[in-house]
């Protein structure tokens, strides 16, 4: 698919709790096809302390309406100032970047995510749900005051949720969820923390099932010219964000 | 509509943007820089690669390079650090798999040339220099992410005569130098490279930098020190350029912080007969087409009938001699 730069009108800001937000955009023109996994470099306009841009996965998108939506954490001044920009307000984007997630045979599927990690599940689950496949979700949160509400997950398969200090779900790491035992999935697909998706590709690699991982990286352009974000894979280097930033589990090589 | 453009765009363009580097004849001085521009076909969803005057190809080597270990990248202001340390597959690869799949663009293909040593750089100049398509090559002097070679070449004047000189003698085509800002006097390396038969000379590198995350009392980059770009290192950049120009009567080719069509007539005043867009080609992958546009117009809105006018136009203040007028 080709990529482009657009500018695209922000006609939402929704803040989800203390750390999150998700912002909706629609475009002036038909979306190109959007694949879960993939991501989109956005600017961020008027500081010089946010010279590069922030690349964020799509967390959905919909096609009818020209509209696609973005999760993100606040962790600096990028993103800080992304979560006050008011409706109205033109985000400049190079999407849709990087490789998707796979589908590989069989039925039901496990995808467990950590923190904002969960961005990409939702269109990954929405993806798998069309073309017949049950997406289970499994997300940790650090405690209740990184969650919101998950009913857009829950409308597409079964939802459960940890948190490390216990203050919702099941306390612990998402990593110590019984569900990772069960033995009925086909394959899983993981994004949030390094430590969590290694443990996953561990379990995963046990059962000899497949896993793909979406991968976090800095980086400059996001369009495999800066060879900034760089991976050392058991098939050599590769960038995070053409490569990647999906791969699969076998070809990584963890770095915590 | 976008036919109509092109009619309005050619009808209203005045000026002549020809430039001459070397044996080299640029459409226009808009160049893009290696390391920022990977080998040109990243781009052709963004642009068309062959408006521009040049593309400087990413740095290439004897053989594979993995580069550096991550982070290899951190934001700072107005510019990012970059330790990317020449990963690339080498001269043989590029050869065989890149070549091909660039060769029939119709724009300068210049490959940046980089070794650990005199031995290597000569190796792959002699490769390049069998390609037809390939009309000059850019020798990487002045990396400063590589332990062995780069910038050490560039930083140490009798190093960067002695391969300048070596791959002189074996690479007929036009042969561009690129100055580390790294040192204390550019104008001295500046003449040595020109002696040493160099046809064109651009500048500058990235300035080695480092960046510290406070909170985690750590190094941001794995290799500790990078190399700085972006507009941060524009003033600098400009001053050198001015001071080459000055010092050499071969070509001077203007890098540094280039983020839109004034930067790059900022350069050609200081000297610059063509420019090299680097980091903005991050923010904005069709940034270069922007500049052109805007440097035609800068053109007919000033009155000048050719870009070459442009270059060393700088009006000092009365009274400064530092530098002797120049004419070409």
């Amino acid at each position: 698919m080709k990529k482009r730069i657009e500018d695209l009108r922000l006609i939402e800001n929704i803040r989800l709790n203390d750390e999150y937000f998700e912002i909706v955009l629609i475009s002036g023109h038909p979306l190109p096809e959007i694949l879960p996994g993939q991501f989109a470099e956005v600017r961020v306009d008027g500081s010089e302390t946010t010279f590069l841009r922030r690349p964020f996965s799509f967390f959905d998108t919909e096609t009818e309406k020209q509209q696609v939506r973005l999760l993100i954490q606040i962790v600096g001044e990028g993103t800080q100032r992304l979560s006050e920009i008011k409706p109205g307000t033109f985000l400049n984007l190079i999407y849709p970047l990087g490789r998707s997630f796979s589908l590989p045979e069989g039925k039901k599927f496990l995808l467990v995510a950590g923190g904002v990690g969960i961005a990409p599940m939702l269109l990954l689950g929405k993806w798998l749900r069309a073309q017949d496949r049950d997406p289970v979700f499994l997300f940790g949160f650090r405690s209740h005051r990184q969650f919101f509400e998950l009913d857009r997950f829950e409308a597409l398969g079964e939802v459960y949720v940890t948190t490390e200090d216990g203050s919702l779900g099941v306390k612990g790491l998402v990593t110590a969820h019984p569900l990772l035992a069960d033995e009925g999935f086909s394959g899983i697909y993981t994004c949030g923390p390094e430590p969590m998706m290694k443990a996953v590709a561990h379990v995963a690699a046990e059962k000899n099932l497949f896993c793909e991982a979406s991968l976090e990286n800095t980086m400059a352009c996001g369009f495999g010219a800066c060879l900034t974000c760089a991976r050392q894979t058991t098939e050599g280097v590769k960038m995070v964000c053409s490569d990647g930033p999906v791969l699969n589990t076998k070809q990584i090589i963890w770095q915590t | 509509m976008l036919g109509r453009a092109r009619i309005k765009y050619q009808t209203n363009h005045m000026a002549d943007l020809t430039v001459h580097i070397g044996g080299l004849e640029l459409k226009n001085p808009v160049t893009t820089a290696s390391g920022c521009f990977g080998y040109g076909p990243e781009f052709t969803d963004f642009m068309d690669i062959s408006r521009l005057g040049g593309i400087f190809v990413k740095g290439t080597t004897g053989g594979l390079r993995e580069g550096n270990p991550y982070p290899r990248m951190a934001e700072t202001h107005s510019g990012m650090l970059n330790s990317v340390g020449l990963q690339n597959k080498g001269v043989d690869y590029f050869i065989d798999h890149i070549y091909p799949a660039i060769k029939d663009y119709k724009t300068n293909f210049i490959v940046n040339v980089s070794g650990s040593t005199i031995d290597e750089y000569v190796e792959v100049a002699e490769k390049l220099a069998g390609l037809e398509k390939i009309p000059g090559i850019e020798l990487n002097i002045s990396c400063p992410n590589v332990k062995e070679g780069g910038m050490v070449f560039g930083t140490h004047c009798p190093s960067a005569v002695a391969v300048t000189e070596a791959v002189r003698k074996i690479f007929p085509k036009t042969l561009i130098v690129k100055l580390s800002p790294n040192v204390t006097s550019v104008p001295e390396f500046a003449k040595a490279i020109e002696g040493a038969g160099a046809d064109a000379l651009s500048l500058i590198n990235t300035l080695l930098a480092m960046a510290i995350d406070a909170e985690k009392r750590k190094p941001v980059l794995a290799t500790v020190t990078g190399g700085l770009s972006g507009p941060a290192i524009k003033p600098v950049a400009l001053r050198m350029v001015w001071e080459a120009y000055h010092s050499v009567s071969i070509p001077v080719i203007g890098i540094g912080g280039i983020m839109n069509a004034t930067d790059a007539i900022e350069f050609l005043l200081a000297g610059a007969a063509a420019i090299q867009i680097g980091t903005a080609n991050f923010i904005d992958p069709a940034v270069s087409m922007k500049v052109i546009n805007g440097i035609d117009d800068y053109l007919v809105r000033h009155g000048f009938s050719s870009v070459r006018e442009l270059t060393g136009k700088l009006e000092l203040p009365g009274g400064f001699n530092r530098f002797r007028p120049k004419t070409f």
